[in-house]
């Protein structure tokens, strides 16, 4: 589980494009580097990350070891209508996780 | 002779386990073949791609990153940043869907050596756009210890 600082207007107007900015505390343990016994640290990072509105999808991103940790992610969504913004971050061991955030539309 | 030759097979058993099982840094080449394999035949121009990136970088472990294309983001199919002198070059894939609002998007990056840095966008056409930035990074993010 991580832990997300999700940063969205309080209001948005219809059909005019906001910025959605996220931070996710994360290691995002590259797989590069070795430990003090000089072994390799498993890679460990969040390497999907798929933000829809109201279940119509917003962007998707694959993201690679060259993201740095505690990943920050900003982009800009449109809406319509009132509605939930659901983001769904998957890392290497499998795990999902969802965050989701209402927005109103004015 | 014999000790000749035994000096030639110390001297190459002395070297051989320094040499490196996996080179730690991607090439322009290796670069230039993924961005090949995501382009296929397509024309490549630069333009019409930004990628905003600082040029002197102090600290490689976490770069401020921005790409945007100049397009209407219905037309942009998806995003690709490259850096040729990280060990895994492929930085980052990002693909809109109808909600979304700009074809930019913003993050961190870790950049292992001053290097070249890579965006290809491909829009719904079949035409791919790039733009580069050479940069000095001053502390490389570490790779290993």
């Amino acid at each position: 589980m991580v832990r997300v600082l999700l940063n969205i207007p309080k209001h948005v107007k219809r059909g005019e494009a906001f910025d959605v900015k996220l931070l996710i505390s994360h290691p995002m343990e590259s797989g590069q580097r070795r430990d003090d016994m000089g072994q390799p640290i498993p890679r460990d990072i969040i390497n999907s990350f798929v933000c829809t509105y109201n279940d119509e999808e917003v962007l998707r991103a694959d993201l690679f070891p060259a993201i740095a940790a505690n990943p920050f992610l900003s982009f800009a969504v449109t809406v319509q209508e009132s509605g939930t913004l659901t983001m769904t971050f998957t890392d290497d061991h499998g795990v999902v996780q969802t965050e989701t955030a209402s927005v109103t539309v004015e | 002779m014999m000790r000749r030759r035994f000096l030639v097979l110390g001297g190459a058993g002395l070297i051989l386990p320094l040499a490196p099982i996996r080179p730690a840094h991607a090439t322009p080449a290796e670069v230039a073949a993924l961005i090949a394999e995501l382009v296929g035949d397509a024309p490549l121009h630069d333009a019409r791609v930004k990628l905003d990136l600082p040029v002197m970088v102090e600290n490689g472990n976490s770069v401020g990153m921005t790409v945007s294309v100049d397009a209407p983001v219905g037309d942009v199919r998806s995003i690709d940043v490259f850096a040729e002198g990280n060990p895994l070059p492929h930085v980052l894939r990002v693909r809109f869907g109808p909600r979304a609002g700009a074809p930019h998007f913003a993050t961190r990056i870790r950049l292992a050596t001053s290097q070249t840095v890579i965006a290809v966008a491909k829009l719904a056409d079949g035409s791919c756009w790039r733009d580069s930035v050479d940069l000095l990074v001053t502390l490389a993010a570490c790779i290993d210890n």
